[in-house]
């Protein structure tokens, strides 16, 4: 049962399109990963999704056409979007707090989760003061809180050292696991894309089009070792060639 | 501080040895020991001039938020105001300050007018280009959130403009005293501008030059008072500058 759909998509900023036919759909329950070069345009379809720009196509959740009134996205933009101004646990409460919860009442419906997300001891702290890991689980921490139908994550890790990336990538999977949040992530990295999904779209160079969607079917708790890694590493080759077949070598520009 | 202090050193001697006459150059320590002589006149004529400053900075930036507000939510509004804006401080000071006294008197009133022309625009330009430099993810992210134009202006756009509101602030601050004290020199009762012109008349540079003195402390005083009140409406400034919980990466 899909929740999310969109039907040929279509997006042209002036004379630029950047979107040029996108469908795809995202079951409940289901984590779906959007993976394609940098400057391809996925930013564009969350922008799309969270009514930040229009487009052309139908985009559908629940079966009904999306429209402004109905919130059914979490949205984690690419930066982490933390207000420096604000404490973690200030940042954690923004979305229930634009909601119209107070902001003491917020604060307690957040503050149990700071253990979960690595973040204990540090609700006080302003973000400034907070590792790029730390700052992204509390971005993630904001996103989840909102108890939306659906997560929509930009690129969550796309700022971080690669160590760091790597173990963020294990928690997410880990907590994914205990959540089953209905996901759509953005990624331009096959590993991270592999690890994470259940599904995978893979997306050409602007104007992005769907160039393959491919199925994980690794069981979870996803490892990092034996036999189902060398299938995961199989699977990754296999979509590298995909990406850089579809893609011209006209070099790629960055966002 | 070293660099005024070797000038002030450098400044007596001169004063004292090339045989100047004090009525043209007086010696620092000469300044000091009539200000100190003149404390009751000087403080007289600096407490208008600090009621002045203060109460036009007050208005100009009073009004410089609502406008800011204003263009903020009305673009179209930016382009018909701005160059108007523009054109308002290129106004020769000089000029502009006896016609003003002209028309509105000997009173307040003219002063707290030249303190805001010389600060709106500044404080205006601060605000609008700060609300401007919220982060786009921001407002991305709060719209999907379900937040309205005004949510956003107060959850981000106005916390992002802190910084610029605080800098133009300090340009500002100083550009008011100069400006109380020009609306005086052109016509007062009583204040630093108006006395430095009649003690400049009676040829005593030294009271000119204290009053200079008093006018100059009265800006630092100000100044430090924002750099204060900054410090105080922005404590994640500094927060950020201590590195506690860097490089934990689990
Ligand atoms: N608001 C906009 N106006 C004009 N062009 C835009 C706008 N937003 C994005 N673009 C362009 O669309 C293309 C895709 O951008 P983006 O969706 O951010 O890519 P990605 O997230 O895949 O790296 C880029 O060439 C970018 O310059
Ligand atoms: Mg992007």
């Amino acid at each position: 049962m899909s929740r999310l759909e969109l039907r040929y998509v279509r997006k042209a900023f002036g004379g630029l399109d950047v979107l040029a036919d996108i469908s795809l759909s995202v079951g409940a329950g289901e984590f779906v990963s959007i993976l394609g070069p940098s400057g391809a345009g996925k930013s564009t379809l969350f922008q799309l999704l969270t009514g930040a720009e229009h487009g052309e196509g139908e985009m559908l959740f629940d079966g009904a056409p999306l429209d402004d009134h109905g919130r059914h996205f979490a949205f984690m933009p690419q930066r982490d979007a933390l207000m420096p101004w604000r404490r973690i646990l200030d940042n954690a409460t923004l979305g229930l707090e634009v909601q119209g919860m107070r902001r003491q009442a917020a604060r307690v419906r957040v503050a149990p989760l700071f253990a979960e997300f690595g973040l204990a001891g540090f609700e006080r702290h302003f973000p400034a003061q907070l590792s790029g890991g730390m700052r992204q689980r509390a971005a993630l921490l904001r996103t989840v809180v909102q108890q939306r139908d659906m997560l929509l994550l930009d690129e969550p890790f796309g700022a971080l050292d690669a160590l760091t990336r790597t173990a963020m990538q294990r928690w997410l999977e880990q907590m994914w696991r205990h959540h089953r949040w209905t996901a759509l992530l953005i990624t331009h990295d096959v590993r991270e894309a592999v690890f994470l999904s259940d599904r995978i779209y893979v997306l050409s160079a602007r104007p992005a089009r769907i160039v393959r969607e491919i199925k994980v079917p690794l069981p979870r708790p996803r490892s990092l070792g034996g036999d189902a890694a060398r299938q995961a590493s199989a699977l990754e080759a296999e979509i590298l060639d995909i990406i850089l077949n579809a893609t011209p070598s006209k070099g790629h520009d960055h966002d | 501080m070293i660099s005024v202090g070797l000038l002030l050193v450098a400044w007596e001697l001169y004063a004292t040895y090339s045989g100047i006459r004090p009525t043209i150059l007086p010696a620092p320590s000469r300044v000091f020991e009539q200000a100190l002589l003149n404390r009751q006149a000087l403080a007289d004529n600096a407490i208008p001039t600090i009621g002045a400053t203060l109460l036009g900075f007050a208005c100009s930036l009073s009004a410089a938020f609502v406008l800011s507000m204003l263009v903020d939510f009305f673009q179209p509004l930016r382009r018909a105001l701005f160059p108007v804006l523009i054109v308002s401080q290129t106004l020769p000071l000089v000029a502009i300050a006896p016609l003003v006294v002209l028309w509105f008197g000997f009173g307040l009133a003219p002063k707290i007018m030249l303190v805001a022309l010389v600060t709106f625009f500044p404080m205006l330009v601060a605000l609008v280009e700060g609300y401007e430099s919220t982060e786009a993810e921001i407002g991305q992210m709060l719209r999907a959130m379900g937040a309205g134009r005004w949510r956003i202006f107060v959850l981000a756009r106005l916390p992002s403009a802190l910084p610029y509101f605080f800098a133009g602030l300090r340009i500002s601050i100083t550009y008011a005293v100069v400006g109380a004290i020009f609306a005086e020199y052109a016509g007062a009762a009583k204040g630093l501008g108006i006395y430095m012109l009649n003690v400049k008349n009676n040829f005593r540079p030294d009271l000119v030059l204290a009053a200079v003195g008093v006018s100059a402390a009265l800006t630092l005083v100000l100044f430090g008072l924002t750099v204060l009140l900054q410090r105080l409406a922005m404590p994640w400034e500094r927060a950020g500058k201590e590195t506690a919980g860097k490089g934990a990466w689990r």
